[in-house]
Parts: C-alpha cells; sequence; structure tokens
C-alpha cells in the first residue's frame, strides 16, 4: 500500500504515479492527464504544478519556487498547491514517493 | 494567483476531460477527435462467461489482424489523435505477439491498458509487458471465491489463477483494477469483493452490472438481479466509495433495466470511442453489429481509419442529435446521454433509432422494468456458456469446465 492515500503537505515529494501520464497532446494542442478509463484536461497552472511532481522535489520547495516565479504570497500558493494535489490524491492520481531504503 | 489555482483545482480533475478538450477543438463539428480506442485483439477465450460482450457471432482465429496489421492501425490511431488504446478481446494474452503490440504501442505514443481474464499469465510474460511499456492491469473476477468465480467462468481453478496474476500485477508495481461483473448470481458477494479488490492492493474497483446485449440478452433470465439486491448494491457501493476514498476508487455501473435515466452509452455514439474488431472491422462500440442493417467499414479497406470515423455511414447514423425521435427530439437531456445506447434500443425494440428503454420517457421503460422483476423472480440459474458453437447449456453438476 505504499504511497497511497495520501495526506499532502509540505512535506509530501508527490509524483504521478504509472497508470497517470502527463502529456501534451499536439493533435489538440492541450496538456491531457491520461488514466485508466479518463482523459483529463489540467489547466496551465495544474499542469506547471505536475511538471514539478518529480517524487524528489517537496512541495515546500514547489511553493518557494512559485512563489518567487509570481512574486505572490507564499501562505496563498501553499494552500492552493496543496487543495489542488489533494484533490488528485484523492482521485488515485497522485502518489508520494517511495521511501528510499537505508 | 491564487484564484488561477482554485481554478485548476476544478478544471485539473473533471470526471469528463472531454468537455474541455471540445471547448478548445479548432474544427466546429458535432463529433470530436477520438479519445481512445479498444482494440479486440481475438475472440478466443479460455473462460465461458454467460455475460460476455463479444458479438454472439465471434470472429474465427484465422480472420484475426496480424501484427503487422495491428502496427499499422495504431500508428494510424495516433495520427488521428487517438490517446488510449485498451487491449481487449476474447483474451487479449492468447495472441503471441501482445508484447510486441504494447512495445508498437507504447513507441508510437499510446497510452497501454490491458483488460485480462489473466488466466494465462505468467509472472514472465506481464514483466515482459511492463518493461514494453504497459501502463495498466485491468483483471476481470466473476466472485470472490472459486465456487461461484469457477461457475461462471466456466473454467476449473480460473479464480485462484486471477489472484494470482493480480499479486503478480502488483509486485510489478503496475497499477491494477479490479472489474466485478455483477449479477443475480453473484451480488450476494460484493461486499467480499471490494474486500478482495482491497486485500489485492488494487488501484481501482468496476463494479459493473451485466449489460443485456449478445451473450447476456441470451443469459438474461439466468443474471437479472432483483430490485432488492440492486438497492443493497447500491448502499453497499456508496457505503465503500466514502470509507475507502483515496485508497481504493470504485466506479459503479447501474443496471440499464432498473435505471431512471439512460446511461451515456460510449459518451455518445460516434463522439469520444471506438472498437476494432479481431477481423478489423471498425465499430461504433463492441455491441454494434448485434445491430442489423449497419455496415460496418474495415481497416482492411481502402479507406483510412480517420475517413471511416469521419465519413462512414455507421458513424455518422446515431451521431450527435439530429437522428432522433420524439421523445428524445425535444428533451433537455438530448445532449447529456444522448438518447442512451442504440444496441439495447435495438435489442428491446427492434429499431436502434428509438429512444434506449431504460428512460423513464421510453414509452417501452414500464415494460422492460416488469420484465426484469419477472426473470429476477423466476429465479433460473441454469447458464448458456459462451463459446464459438454458439453456446452451450450449463449441464447439472458440470460447472461449464
Amino acid at each position: 500500500m505504499a504511497g497511497r492515500n495520501i495526506s499532502v503537505s509540505e512535506a509530501s515529494r508527490p509524483k504521478l504515479p504509472r497508470h497517470a501520464k502527463l502529456k501534451f497532446d499536439e493533435t489538440r494542442q492541450v496538456w491531457v492527464i491520461l488514466a485508466p478509463e479518463r482523459v483529463l484536461a489540467p489547466d496551465e497552472i495544474a499542469v506547471e504544478v505536475l511538471q514539478l511532481c518529480d517524487g524528489e522535489r517537496s512541495v515546500a520547495e514547489m511553493v518557494d519556487q512559485l512563489a518567487a516565479k509570481y512574486a505572490a504570497p507564499r501562505e496563498a500558493i501553499s494552500t492552493d498547491v496543496i487543495a489542488m494535489l489533494q484533490d488528485l490524491a484523492d482521485k488515485g492520481f497522485l502518489n508520494e514517493a517511495r521511501e528510499k531504503t537505508p | 494567483m491564487s484564484d488561477i489555482l482554485a481554478e485548476g483545482k476544478t478544471t485539473a480533475a473533471p470526471d469528463d476531460g472531454l468537455a474541455v478538450l471540445e471547448q478548445r477543438r479548432s474544427t466546429a463539428t458535432s463529433y470530436g477527435i477520438p479519445l481512445a480506442v479498444l482494440a479486440e485483439l481475438t475472440h478466443r477465450c479460455p473462460l465461458q462467461c454467460p455475460y460476455c460482450s463479444n458479438p454472439v457471432e465471434l470472429d474465427r482465429s484465422g480472420s484475426e489482424l496480424t501484427t503487422e496489421e495491428w502496427k499499422k492501425v495504431m500508428t494510424e490511431l495516433v495520427e488521428l489523435g487517438v490517446l488510449q488504446i485498451h487491449f481487449s478481446g476474447g483474451e487479449p494474452t492468447a495472441r503471441k505477439d501482445l508484447v510486441e503490440l504494447v512495445q508498437h504501442a507504447d513507441d508510437v505514443g499510446l497510452y497501454t491498458n490491458l483488460i485480462t481474464s489473466a488466466v494465462l499469465l505468467t509472472k514472465e510474460k506481464l514483466a515482459a509487458l511492463a518493461d514494453a511499456g504497459l501502463c495498466h492491469v485491468q483483471i476481470s473476477f466473476q466472485g470472490n471465491e472459486p465456487v461461484v468465480a469457477d461457475r461462471v467462468a466456466g473454467l476449473k481453478n480460473s479464480h485462484e489463477k486471477k489472484i494470482q496474476a493480480a499479486r503478480w500485477t502488483r509486485e510489478l508495481d503496475l497499477p491494477l483494477t479490479v472489474n466485478a461483473v455483477m449479477h443475480r448470481q453473484n451480488l450476494h458477494q460484493l461486499s467480499d469483493i471490494i474486500q478482495m479488490a482491497v486485500d489485492l492492493d488494487a488501484d481501482r474497483l468496476e463494479v459493473a452490472n451485466v449489460q443485456y446485449y449478445g451473450w447476456a440478452l441470451k443469459n438474461r433470465a439466468a443474471l437479472m438481479p432483483t430490485i432488492a439486491q440492486i438497492e443493497e448494491t447500491s448502499r453497499i457501493v456508496e457505503e465503500a466509495q466514502a470509507r475507502l476514498k483515496g485508497v481504493l476508487a470504485i466506479d459503479y455501473v447501474v443496471p440499464d433495466y432498473y435505471a431512471l435515466r439512460p446511461k451515456k452509452c460510449m459518451g455518445g455514439w460516434g463522439r469520444q470511442f471506438f472498437n476494432i474488431s479481431p477481423a478489423g472491422k471498425v465499430l461504433p462500440c463492441h455491441a454494434a453489429e448485434s445491430i442489423t442493417g449497419l455496415q460496418f467499414e474495415s481497416v482492411r479497406s481502402n479507406h483510412s481509419i480517420a475517413w471511416i470515423w469521419q465519413n462512414s455511414d455507421a458513424f455518422n447514423r446515431y451521431r450527435g442529435t439530429g437522428w432522433m425521435p420524439e421523445p428524445c427530439k425535444s428533451c433537455e437531456f438530448r445532449e447529456v446521454d444522448y438518447g442512451g445506447c442504440r444496441c439495447q434500443a435495438f435489442a428491446l425494440t427492434g429499431d436502434a433509432g428509438n429512444t434506449d428503454p431504460a428512460c423513464t420517457l421510453s414509452p417501452m421503460h414500464e415494460k422492460i422494468f416488469k420484465l426484469a422483476e419477472t426473470e429476477a423472480a423466476a429465479n433460473n440459474n441454469r447458464f448458456l456458456y459462451r463459446n464459438f458453437a454458439g453456446g452451450t447449456l450449463e449441464t447439472e453438476g458440470d460447472h461449464g469446465a
């Protein structure tokens, strides 16, 4: 059950699971998330956040990066990023990177 | 920024991404670019499930598309804008070239899903499929234990093999959907099936009531649930969905005969999906061949798949809303459900252009509701097993195996 049913926090290091692929669809000229029996269409900001979800970077680091880029209050960004990622996680489209074995 | 992200939350994971995709479509047409294709690689299958979704007239192995033909098909699909391919059957792992086909799908950029009974899988075969780029595995289960499950499948030891294959799937870190087709003779196991899916570490469970076309229509009397079962099923599913949020996603397909509104079958005829039969026919859905009077083009014809999707009579006949008679024509839900299912309308009314009788607005609705109640109450449990010989009736104690 590793990595599933995650509660997203600033310490999380989320990544898309194998069955959820973020990809730019050339035909429709739009970003999509491909998942079992589903095609999702994330907006530009969601895409930007998801591209940072590599299982290495923590949510805190993502928020720092976005706050700097958009010169926006860190707290507001943190709230929004966590809410968006939690929503994806609850639907099964986001995992936490497995703990590295020592 | 904050507002944009809040919007991102709602649009990042809608239930139907197509609505968003369609808004961005460049050409204003009544249909879009197909999202996904069901590739029925073969109709051969070691199982004999009485509700099989294949047509009663099965394609023989000699007529199946070759490896090279399937590869060419997949390349064409990508050019058309298809994003996902579901390898199905029959039993797709009965094809010796499955790994090669998955590899090609991955090479051309398709999201790959394997829809399998799993009884022919070995751990080595699964590992080879994973290495070839397989994104997801869906395994069908007929029950939560061998007595019911093996009888429904018409194959001894099938349940045990499925459990083993599901474990290998997760050991290889492949995502797993458990598909449970439900009917009168296994609905009592639903709670246990949900627990089985959790124990197997599945990501997703499809609780799919049988849809009555083809083989299932022939077996309707043996499969139709009672109203009491359906009420209990809805209760169990809702409770489990809430309890297992974030652990197991549960999709629920309600039974048409007891529905109030028809399902948006295939997302609308010729709108998002299509099916390719083992012999290469391009079909609006897997049951479309049950509608007599429609001609289906083949990938072996001189036409491209794009041409068939856009121009063939079979796809255009029930596309959009222009074909609709009343009560669909003036119905406020006509673009919500697109009139329901054409195959069901044909099977129950004799005309695929009628309103799906699953809808309360259909003049046939009351009749099929009563029919379902009557058949369920009669409790005739004998199966007609699916095979190439037109079906074999279950005999006392043979469990079909």
